[in-house]
Parts: C-alpha cells; sequence; structure tokens
C-alpha cells in the first residue's frame, strides 16, 4: 500500500521540484492538471484567478446591461404596438336601449362590447345620453352617476368625475373614465365604439 | 501591481528562535490590525523548544479557493492567493478545513475567512512583508533566490510539497539541507508516527485508532 503510494508521488514528481518564481503557472492549475479546454465548464464561469474572475464580472454586468435595456425597449415596442392595435379596433353598433326605457336623470348598466365589461348609460337631458366604462380607473369599483350634481361617485374611495367629459374632478383616480360614442337612431340608443381618453 | 517575480519568500524552520517578533509584527499590518495571520508552532513542545512560522505557502492550485461554494477566494496573477473577498465570503469555514498547511483563519465577528497574503500591500510595491522584516534570524526570508543561495550554503529551497496523494506546488520556499536528496517535504509524515511525549496515537488514517481499548 504504501510502496504503491510512493509509486504515485514519484509519478507525480518532476525531476527538479523547485519551480523559480518566473515557471509558477499564471493561472491556477486545477487540481487534476489538465489543460482549461479539458475542465468543466464552470471552471470558466467561476476562476480562481482574479483577473479572469474581474473578466467574468466584467462581461456579466456588460450582458446584464445590454439585455435589461433590450428588454426595456421590447416593453416599449409593444406598448407601442399594442396602442397602434386598439386605435384600428373596431367596434361593433349595439342598440342598448330605446330612448323611453330610461328617464331623465335615469341610468342603465350595459355590456359593451358583448361579453365584455360592464358600462354606464346616463341619460342626462331630454335626448342627451352619455356612457362611460362602469369601472373607476382606481381600483375598478363601480361609479355611480349623481345626474343633478353633473357628477360620477365612487363610493369606494371618493373619486368624482365630470358627467359631462368622464375627467377626474377628486379622488384618487387619475386617469378619466374611457367613454363610450353613442348614437340615437330611430329611436334606439347606440353604442358605436369606446374611447380611451387622455388625462 | 504584482509582486514582482524575481523577489521570493523563505521559510527556514531551523533558524527559528521562537521570538514571536513575526506574530506581532503580523498584528501591526494595516489591512488586518490586531489579528495576526502567523502562527508560531512547536515542533514537540515536550522535548525541544524549535518552533516554526507558518505563513501561507500560495499554492497553483489552491485547496481553500477549489473547496470554496462561494467563489470567494481569489489567486492574483503573480500567485498570491488573497484573503476571500467579504462581498462573497459566507463564513462556511471549508477553506479553514481543507487547507493542507492550515492557513485560513475564520474571523467569526466579520463572517469572513482572513489569511496571510504576503501582505500584498508591501510586497506589490517591492518591500518585504512585515514578517521578513522584522526576523531577527531570518527564518522568514524576503529576497531574490542568488541571495538565497549565497547567503545560506547549506541551505536549498524546495517548494514541492505532498499532503496524502495530492501534490502541492507553491510560491513560497522551505529551505531544506542542500545536500539532502530530498526534492520535496511530505507535509503529512509525522501522522504516521506516533508523537512523542504523548501516549496517545495521532494517527488519524490508522486503522488500528479505536482498537487500542484493549489494553485499558
Amino acid at each position: 500500500m504504501i510502496a504503491k503510494d510512493d509509486q504515485k508521488r514519484d509519478d507525480a514528481h518532476t525531476s527538479s521540484a523547485y519551480r523559480a518564481p518566473g515557471d509558477i503557472e499564471r493561472h491556477t492549475v486545477p487540481p487534476d492538471g489538465r489543460p482549461l479546454d479539458e475542465q468543466p465548464r464552470w471552471r470558466q464561469d467561476f476562476p480562481i484567478d482574479w483577473p479572469q474572475d474581474e473578466y467574468v464580472s466584467r462581461r456579466d454586468l456588460v450582458k446584464f446591461m445590454v439585455l435589461t435595456s433590450l428588454a426595456f425597449a421590447t416593453g416599449q415596442l409593444w406598448i407601442l404596438a399594442k396602442t397602434l392595435i386598439r386605435r384600428q379596433e373596431t367596434f361593433p353598433m349595439l342598440p342598448v336601449a330605446r330612448v323611453d326605457d330610461v328617464a331623465v336623470g335615469g341610468h342603465l348598466v350595459f355590456q359593451y362590447p358583448a361579453e365584455s365589461g360592464p358600462r354606464l348609460l346616463v341619460r342626462t337631458g331630454g335626448a342627451e345620453f352619455v356612457a362611460y366604462d362602469q369601472q373607476c380607473t382606481h381600483l375598478l369599483c363601480p361609479v355611480v352617476p349623481h345626474v343633478d350634481e353633473g357628477m360620477l361617485h365612487c363610493p369606494c374611495h371618493n373619486g368624482y368625475f365630470d358627467l359631462e367629459s368622464g375627467r377626474v374632478i377628486a379622488g384618487p383616480p387619475r386617469r378619466p373614465l374611457p367613454r363610450v360614442t353613442l348614437e340615437i337612431r330611430d329611436g334606439v340608443v347606440y353604442a358605436t365604439g369606446m374611447e380611451d381618453q387622455a388625462t | 501591481m504584482p509582486v514582482p517575480d524575481q523577489l521570493e519568500f523563505f521559510i527556514d524552520p531551523g533558524r527559528c528562535i521562537g521570538c514571536q517578533a513575526c506574530v506581532q509584527a503580523c498584528t501591526e499590518c494595516d489591512t488586518h490590525k490586531g489579528q495576526s495571520m502567523i502562527q508560531l508552532d512547536y515542533v514537540d513542545r515536550a522535548h525541544s523548544t524549535q518552533t516554526v512560522p507558518v505563513v501561507c505557502m500560495h499554492c497553483d492550485s489552491p485547496t481553500c479557493a477549489e473547496v470554496c461554494p462561494a467563489d470567494a477566494i481569489k489567486r492574483t496573477e503573480d500567485g498570491v492567493v488573497q484573503t476571500a473577498r467579504k462581498p462573497r465570503c459566507i463564513a462556511c469555514n471549508n477553506c479553514v478545513l481543507a487547507c493542507p498547511f492550515g492557513i485560513p483563519k475564520m474571523n467569526t465577528d466579520m463572517h469572513l475567512m482572513m489569511k496571510c497574503d504576503m501582505c500584498y500591500d508591501r510586497t506589490s510595491v517591492g518591500l518585504k512583508p512585515w514578517c521578513a522584516s522584522v526576523c531577527p534570524s531570518q527564518a522568514l526570508a524576503f529576497g531574490t533566490r542568488e541571495e538565497m543561495e549565497r547567503l545560506r550554503p547549506n541551505a536549498k529551497p524546495v517548494n514541492t510539497f505532498q499532503f496524502g496523494a495530492q501534490t502541492i506546488h507553491t510560491k513560497v520556499s522551505m529551505m531544506v539541507p542542500r545536500d539532502d536528496a530530498v526534492d520535496w517535504v511530505d507535509v503529512t509524515a509525522a501522522m504516521h508516527e506516533p508523537t512523542m511525549g504523548h501516549e496517545m496515537l495521532d494517527d488519524v488514517f490508522s486503522e488500528n485508532l479505536f482498537d487500542d481499548g484493549d489494553a485499558a
């Protein structure tokens, strides 16, 4: 056993055991002594040598920055594309109610386009109707119309919207209510489209 | 700036007088103030006052770095193995247990492994490490190889060590008798011998280690 060990040790030693400092490896020698090409991949990713480690860190930083900026740029493009597609979106014409069905100052909840979120139709005057998304732009609570005050009120956090335009008057919401465009034809109120309003 | 190629570190245990000057000088270093990275070991305290200063040998395949799970121990291009990098070290103690020479020291308060870095702030600008600059008998010497050959006619440097089946080449050299055929030092050689002055066998590789109970 010991003889075998000695044999192994003798093999491991070269003729002269002393290595001058110039001969000392610039790069750390892996324990098995094989060149870096034959080493597992992780040795390149986690080098023991300081300069190589700095290089990996630098490369990682650059990689991180490039990928992050790429992600941001892609996100912007995606938002742009989404906006363009939404603009081109065509809405069907949907009969909501007969004019006589809603009393002056009264309101009606409907879905437009069909199977989507609830919208609110309010009759503000003789033949004057307005329609908005019923969900408050703050936290999606349903808004309540107050026609005599000319406002839409969200009871959750006291948000107020202007009944004529859908703009925010007070409270936490930042964006106006999306408006549903209407058309009255032959005594029937039709929804013709949705408008995202600028803040 | 790397440590100049021609300057080398030599340890000559035969010259050590056990004065502790290196240990004290090491605590004065600004990079680890108050804590010495050198230990002064007694070879056989019961029979001899002989001491050996133990500093990092700076292996070309550092076992401490090989076992580091946090990628914290790095070797600079001049072959100096540095203290663990503070942002990475997780104070797991692997390096302390793995080092064949017992060099790394765990600073539990700082959660950081600290080791002898050959006074990198000094040697990288061509100065001697603190320990070598104060050693009165030059058991720790820092200089050129030619200088060593001229000043120590009876000694030669050896920087190959054997730790079990592991062969270790180091940047720091150990001085051995020049006439000796020896060209490598077995770090574990003493483990196979019963320690002088002790009844207990220290050979942890011995299969009979736990069978000695029969005598008692």
